[in-house]
């Protein structure tokens, strides 16, 4: 068999995976979050927040609520690298200096898991799983949070309520993520993922001599890196390290996991809007931008066009042999769609257009699937805008599943799209035009600019995966890329929220024959290319100046 | 004024106390429920895989090692010891710079991209220097012949596994070296390669550090005579 034929039917193989998951899992969560009733465990966890599970939320108070939140998992986490010198159970390593700490609370708080540090050499067992895990649960029931915050803006009418943060996150983490994360941690383990207590580990080696290396609770912290589209590693080498990922089947696993919510959530959608018709078009507008993504990759990928690629007869430059470039592409295509950023191999010594696919994936703004929550509530926006440019070729006012979009609409909906380039553009170009920040890169020329239009694109977008030659353990590029993060997570929530609330309080417009019908195949076409263009207009400039003017060299 | 003062910090002490509990259940009773069962289950695995040969662990077979001969006296890289199957470059591998009381594999990819002047240097290195180790007499090796694996680092630069292709590259050399008939060492690749998973999962591979104990098994009783 061909590798390349073997690629094609790992990707079906996944996507038949992810078919057989997609309603059951998706009527789940609609049923999560519309239960009325709360478990155990759940009542014991509101006692402790002091907070009632049933107290409905306007959209200010829910975003206060999401913001309140935050801001505490990032002080905490701070506090706990700034800490973890004199922590017990931190195997001796020392605390993170203050830049750096910053950059990861704002990291792994905002969903993003960009790591200016080496895994294996900074953070301890307490840092790993007591800070950094814990928000990869809790970031990920956040994005749950506010895209079902969204969801019911539609759904309900006349009243302005959106649910109750406190019960929409604890619901998130107790009945969606762990049960999933328990299962597919003690897959992981049994495959060869790592889970242990232990020290440093130091054994023998065939030729003489020994090696050393982190013990740790790799498999349960993988398992939510994945499934929360988190994407922050245990080790330096993320999902391409054999202790994280020791087989083409939990690769292929891996790739599940970072897909399942975020495609599920399309039918929670359709559920808890009364039709699940029009979360199969959300469906069919993320998977037709995600495998053509995927097509393009391993059509590049194979072709390895590049000097350095051509001589060697192949791209594995940054690739694993158990993958291949068939699972390699696949991932890579998977983690930057997604808000994830694990990843498997490393897009730096991609080809010159691989590593623009990554990142054009990203600046699409992470909607196909995208993140947990994120992809879908950005997705929707998205459909704001499309159903509003519909709206002006016929000349009708706009709706969606029932709802007016007028100015208001419109507006947050334009402010949401505006945020996240502007931060992308903005940071990049101050990081040319000062002096300093390009001693970071590794490769020079068009790839140097590249590693920086990455970082920030990456950080903006709560992806987190890098162009790793970029060396982003400077006072600059720490603090930026920290700021970004949060600001293109957070800034955006407040107008998904606002949206959510003003649509909330509308009637719904009857359906007449003049109605765009949203379900429609016509409609997930018109989404695509709003989306495409959209971006496209946005970020071309910029990626001619990197990725484009490398693969066309 | 005061108002708004107090229920914001109200609001973050709740937001505090939501991270704690959260913790509890996330951080400690999650990861300690989930080693429990590892260590229950599949405590080799869970331990890192561990692999023996005479009785010692010489390592973890999901880990790559190097193959190389002792450094010589003003040597920097040291050279490959062509009696054992060599894995693939490491070039980009780091070494712990801040933990310094321990040796630890910093695992790591070079980075460099598909048009770096560097990459291209080591790539053509690699090249020739597999053309010129593995070619004897009899059995020439020709550049179209070396695999991508055998001359790019991986992601992690710990890959434990090299290409078919690579290792039957290898055979007649250490065929050559260990003094062994090449269909028997032919013979030993053969049955440790691994096919695709399924038969479509990932890519057929050979684990090196498998390979060479097994190797090393066939060499001790020949050494013996």
């Amino acid at each position: 068999m061909s590798p390349v034929l073997a690629g094609v039917l790992q990707l079906l193989a996944l996507m038949a995976a992810l078919a057989l998951a997609y309603v059951p899992l998706g009527n789940y969560l609609a049923r999560v979050y519309s239960s009325p009733k709360h478990l155990r465990i759940e009542k014991w966890i509101y006692r402790g927040i002091g907070a009632d599970p049933d107290t409905e939320m306007r959209w200010p108070a829910y975003l206060r609520g999401v913001l309140a939140f935050s801001v505490a998992g990032v002080l905490f986490l701070y506090l706990l690298q700034r800490l973890q010198g004199v922590l017990p159970g931190s195997l001796g390593f020392a605390s993170i200096d203050p830049d750096q700490a910053f950059n990861t609370a704002a990291s792994f708080v905002a969903n993003t898991n960009w790591q200016s540090y080496y895994g294996e050499q900074a953070m301890g067992h307490v840092v790993q799983t007591a800070g950094l895990a814990v928000q990869n649960f809790v970031s990920a029931a956040v994005g749950i949070a506010v895209a079902v915050a969204l969801v019911r803006g539609f759904a309900r009418s006349r009243t302005g309520e959106l649910g109750n943060f406190w019960a929409d996150l604890v619901r998130g983490v107790v009945r969606v993520l762990v049960p999933i994360a328990v299962v597919g941690a003690v897959i992981l383990v049994a495959c060869g993922v790592i889970q242990n207590f232990s020290g440093i580990h130091e054994v023998g080696q065939f030729m003489g001599g020994s090696q050393q290396w982190n013990g740790g609770a790799v498999a349960s912290q993988e398992v939510i890196k994945e499934l929360g589209t988190n994407g922050g590693g245990y080790f330096n080498a993320n999902s391409a390290h054999p202790f994280e990922n020791p087989t083409p089947f939990t690769n292929l696993f891996e790739i599940f996991l970072i897909l399942l919510i975020p495609v599920a959530l399309t039918r929670t959608f359709g559920v808890m809007t009364g039709s699940v018709r029009q979360g199969y078009a959300i469906l069919a507008t993320m998977a037709t931008i995600w495998l053509s993504f995927v097509a393009l990759m391993m059509w590049t990928e194979f072709a390895h066009h590049g000097p350095a690629l051509q001589a060697a007869g192949g791209a594995m430059e940054g690739k694993e042999v158990r993958f291949g470039i068939g699972g390699s592409s696949i991932f890579a295509v998977s983690t930057t769609l997604t808000s994830t950023g694990a990843v498997d191999s490393f897009h730096s010594s991609y080809t010159g257009l691989g590593g623009g696919i990554t990142m054009l994936g990203m600046m699409l703004g992470e909607i196909a699937p995208g993140g947990v929550g994120s992809g879908l509530y950005g997705m929707l926006v998205m459909a704001v805008i499309a159903v509003f440019i519909a709206g002006l070729m016929v000349g009708r006012t706009p709706e969606y599943l029932g709802k007016k979009i007028g100015t208001r609409e419109i507006k947050f909906a334009a402010c949401y799209i505006l945020i996240t380039p502007a931060l992308v553009l903005v940071f990049t170009a101050a990081a040319m035009a000062l002096p300093t920040p390009g001693d970071s890169m590794t490769n020079s020329g068009a790839h140097g600019f590249s590693e920086i239009l990455y970082a920030y694109t990456s950080a903006a977008n709560n992806n987190g995966s890098a162009f790793a030659g970029l060396n982003a353990d400077t006072q600059w590029f720490n603090t930026t890329l920290g700021l970004a993060m949060l600001l293109g997570r957070f800034l955006p929530m407040v107008f998904v929220l606002a949206l959510a609330g003003s649509l909330a309080r509308q009637q719904p417009v009857p359906v007449t024959k003049g109605t765009l019908r949203t379900e429609k195949p016509l409609f997930s076409g018109l989404l695509v290319g709003a989306v495409l263009i959209i971006t496209g207009l946005t970020y071309f400039p910029a990626l001619a100046l990197g990725p484009l003017a490398e693969g066309l060299a | 004024m005061n108002t708004s003062v107090s229920n914001a910090a109200r609001l973050l002490a709740a937001g505090l106390r939501a991270l704690l509990v959260l913790t509890v259940v996330t951080g400690i009773v999650y990861p300690l429920a989930v080693t429990g069962v590892a260590q229950g289950l599949f405590p080799g695995k869970a331990n890192g895989s561990e692999i023996e040969a005479d009785g010692k662990v010489v390592g973890s077979s999901l880990i790559g090692q190097s193959y190389n001969l002792p450094l010589k006296e003003g040597q920097e890289t040291p050279e490959p010891d062509l009696k054992w199957f060599q894995g693939r470059p490491a070039n980009g591998l780091g070494s712990n710079s801040v933990n310094t009381q321990y040796e630890l594999i910093l695992s790591g990819a070079t980075n460099r991209s598909a048009d770096n002047p560097e990459l291209l240097q080591w790539v053509k290195d690699a090249k020739a220097a597999v053309v010129k180790d593995n070619s004897v007499p009899g059995h020439p090796v020709r550049p179209s012949d070396v695999p991508a694996d055998a001359v790019t680092s991986s992601g992690s630069g710990l890959d434990p596994d090299i290409s078919p292709r690579y290792a039957d590259l290898q055979v007649h050399r250490v065929a050559e070296k260990n003094g062994l008939p090449a269909d028997r060492v032919q013979k030993l690749v053969d049955e440790h390669t691994t096919p695709r998973t399924l038969g479509f999962i990932g890519e057929p591979r050979v684990n090196v550090l498998e390979l060479n104990i097994a190797l090393k098994d066939l060499v001790a009783p020949a050494a013996g005579h």
